[in-house]
């Protein structure tokens, strides 16, 4: 995983709330055998017409949202189904960061583990955030995780709570496999041991 | 301390056990079909890391291979990408595979025991709920998400939380025709699919040691079924007879070894678990599920319930969905239900001994007007076996199809399948809506009962035959 640094982006608005992973990613796309690739198909019933071509009613799909890493979205975002293929899709598409009050459970940890800060906000500042991107479509705001801080242009800027396992993860970069093997001595020392032991597993 | 065969297992594989973060467990054996693996090779391959142990994979194709015309190609392009990709991995990382046209396919979970790749004692682990079958040899097997295959594959570990111990006797003599399949079953509709929720189940008691091996792991593989993490069943002469010369099993100068570590392993006396439950062996009459979850079971002596007879508000609303997607009507008889479709296999009852059974019941009789009854080997070496037993003759002359090994109708991914509407009795782990074909009604059952409402068209009380 990219470590994650603070940075300045557009911050795209979904003023959605219960957006489920069904939506996030359909289901005709699971069969897939890749884990990159899936941005395309991001949000991909809303996101295009029937004949293929970009549906202009889509927020997604305003030309001043383009290239936004940031996204604003309404209440319980993710809720649904366990499968990975949903963050995968968001990440893949370009989004880093999500702005909420809240998240399904299992989406939520599987945002951290593909490097995907979500913020948890209460409804109130969800609001000013929600207001501040309408008026000025294609606003830029500034995440400083290490700072735990949003800054925006319009003063609403906020800071906000998050676990300090979990900021220490994105901060590096390390992904579960990564924090693994920082015991991989004890892994191999592990594996010593096992061969004497159980001489045969390894025969 | 006195522990149990879960917790003896579990301390043993310990790597790393910090406070703060989630104890990491040695993996000794991991096993990979198609389906969830290939995200996870190419994690492994964007980070730019290799497979830890590739000695400790074992990997074949299963879910979605066709079980008939197996030399023309995949007419599914997803199916078949699927099936390259997974090739292509496997050669890249230098994995053991029983590719589609290997004498050694089959279901996964029916071939690795076959070549004894899992002993007593291993932590086992598969992107595949039914990885607990292998708990039938003293294994701590369990399966694991895509993310995880990546994990195991990288670093030979994975974070785990300790579950808790719950021990499942079933003493006595079970009934004629009775089987494993039917414990698990009544297992299941006595605690529910959440009961087993947290736990690892350790089934004990002498119905249990009396169960071949084949028994122990159709009952292992449905511990799932009952919420469970896994099941576990004591290793025993049974056990060791089992894997004394396959060819992943230690020999030489190992076995005496391996054998004393074996031994070591059951639950010492006296051992507290955290849960037990008790069921009679003889009380088990064959069961037959009739709604769209594995607890929605009955004996096949009974009627399908009526949702007033359920006081939990949940279960009445679930059997009252169920009886509708059924297509069923409350106190109906079990033995009144018509079948239109029979399939006898799936890593659950695709051993020899189902098809031993299930031909025994077979035997002279012929396929109902109407049924179509299909018979899935698990494996290629079943189907062999089979064969050269003469089992194939039995079920071709009572009008039967006698079929290439694979997943098939057990999640009807590789084009067998229910249509709207059809009702299957299939010895296979999941009635879920759905499961066999959009529609499709599925009856979880036995081998032998599968193969006698073959020919009577519906259901029997097999005890009478
Ligand atoms: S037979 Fe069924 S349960 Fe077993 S591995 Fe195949 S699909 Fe899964």
């Amino acid at each position: 995983m990219e470590p994650y640094k603070k940075h300045e982006s557009i911050a795209a608005l979904m003023d959605r709330s219960n957006v489920d992973t069904d939506q996030i990613i359909p289901k005709q796309f699971l069969k897939k055998v890749e884990r990159s690739g899936f941005g395309v198909h991001l949000f991909h019933d809303w996101r295009f017409n029937d004949d293929g071509t970009d549906n202009a009613e889509f927020e997604l799909n305003k030309p001043a949202f383009k290239g936004a890493n940031i996204l604003v979205a309404g209440d319980n975002f993710g809720c649904g189904s366990s499968r990975e293929h949903a963050p995968w899709a968001i990440a893949d598409y370009g989004f880093n960061t999500i702005i909420s009050t809240s998240y399904a459970d299992i989406f939520y940890n599987n945002c951290f583990k593909n490097g995907i800060l979500a913020i948890k906000v209460d409804k109130e500042q969800l609001d000013k955030l929600m207001i501040e991107i309408s008026a000025n479509e294609g606003v830029r705001f500034i995440v400083d995780l290490e700072n735990q801080q949003v800054i925006t242009p319009a003063g609403n800027g906020f800071s906000f709570e998050i676990d300090p396992f979990r900021k220490g993860n994105l901060l590096s970069g390390l992904d579960d496999i990564g924090l693994t093997l920082k015991h991989v001595d004890k892994i191999s020392a592990y594996e010593i041991q096992h061969k004497q032991t159980y001489p045969w597993l390894w025969a | 301390m006195k522990k149990t065969m879960y917790e003896k297992i579990w301390d043993s594989h310990l790597v790393v056990d910090e406070t703060g973060q989630a104890p990491l467990i040695y993996v000794d054996r991991h096993l990979m079909h198609e389906v969830t693996s290939p995200q996870a090779f190419e994690g492994l391959r964007l980070s730019g890391r290799k497979v830890r142990n590739p000695h400790s994979i074992l990997a074949t194709m299963d879910h979605c291979v066709p079980t008939k015309n197996r030399d023309l190609p995949i007419a599914d392009p997803i199916a078949r990408k699927q099936i390259e990709t997974m090739a292509e991995n496997c050669l890249e990382n230098g994995l053991n595979l029983y590719d589609m046209k290997s004498p050694n396919n089959g279901v996964i979970h029916v071939v690795v025991p076959e070549h004894g790749f899992v002993h007593p004692g291993m932590v086992v682990v598969c992107g595949d709920s039914h990885t607990a079958t292998h708990g039938a040899f003293g294994a701590l097997a369990f399966g694991i998400g895509t993310s995880e295959v990546e994990h195991v594959m990288a670093t030979q570990t994975l974070p785990q939380k300790k579950s808790k111990t719950m021990q499942v006797v079933v003493n006595g003599a079970l009934s004629k025709y009775a089987s494993a399949k039917d414990i698990a079953l009544a297992i299941t509709g006595k605690i529910g699919t959440a009961g087993g929720t947290g736990y690892v189940i350790e089934y004990t008691g002498s119905a249990i040691r009396d169960l071949s091996m084949e028994g122990r792991m159709t009952l292992c593989n449905m511990a799932i079924e009952a919420g469970a993490r896994a099941g576990l069943v004591a290793p025993d002469e049974k056990t060791y007879e089992y894997l004394k010369g396959r060819e992943f099993a230690p020999s030489g100068q190992y076995w005496d070894q391996a054998l004393a570590y074996w031994k070591s392993l059951a639950s010492d006396e006296g051992a507290v678990f955290d849960a037990t439950i008790t069921l009679a062996a003889a009380d088990i009459a064959p069961q037959v599920s009739w709604g769209t979850s594995p607890e929605q079971v009955v004996g096949v002596d009974g009627l399908v319930p009526a949702p007033e007879s359920f006081t939990d508000e949940i279960k009445r609303k679930a059997c009252e969905s169920a009886l509708a997607y059924m297509g069923l009507t409350a106190n109906t008889k079990i033995t009144d239900i018509p079948v239109d479709l029979v399939f006898i296999g799936s890593c659950t009852n695709g051993r020899i001994e189902d098809f031993r059974i299930a031909a025994e019941v077979a035997k002279g009789t012929k396929v109902a007007q109407g049924v179509i009854a299909i018979a899935v080997p698990g494996s290629y070496h079943v189907k062999k076996q089979a064969e050269d037993e003469g089992l194939d003759k039995i079920f071709i002359e009572a009008g039967w199809e006698w079929r290439d090994p694979g997943c098939s109708m057990c999640l009807a991914m590789n084009g067998d399948e229910l249509t709207k509407g059809q009702r299957s009795a299939s010895t296979s782990n999941r009635n879920f809506e759905g499961r066999q074909g959009k529609g499709g009604r599925t009856h979880l059952v036995s081998p032998a009962m599968a193969a006698a409402a073959a020919s009577a068209g519906h259901f029997v009380d097999i005890r009478n035959l």
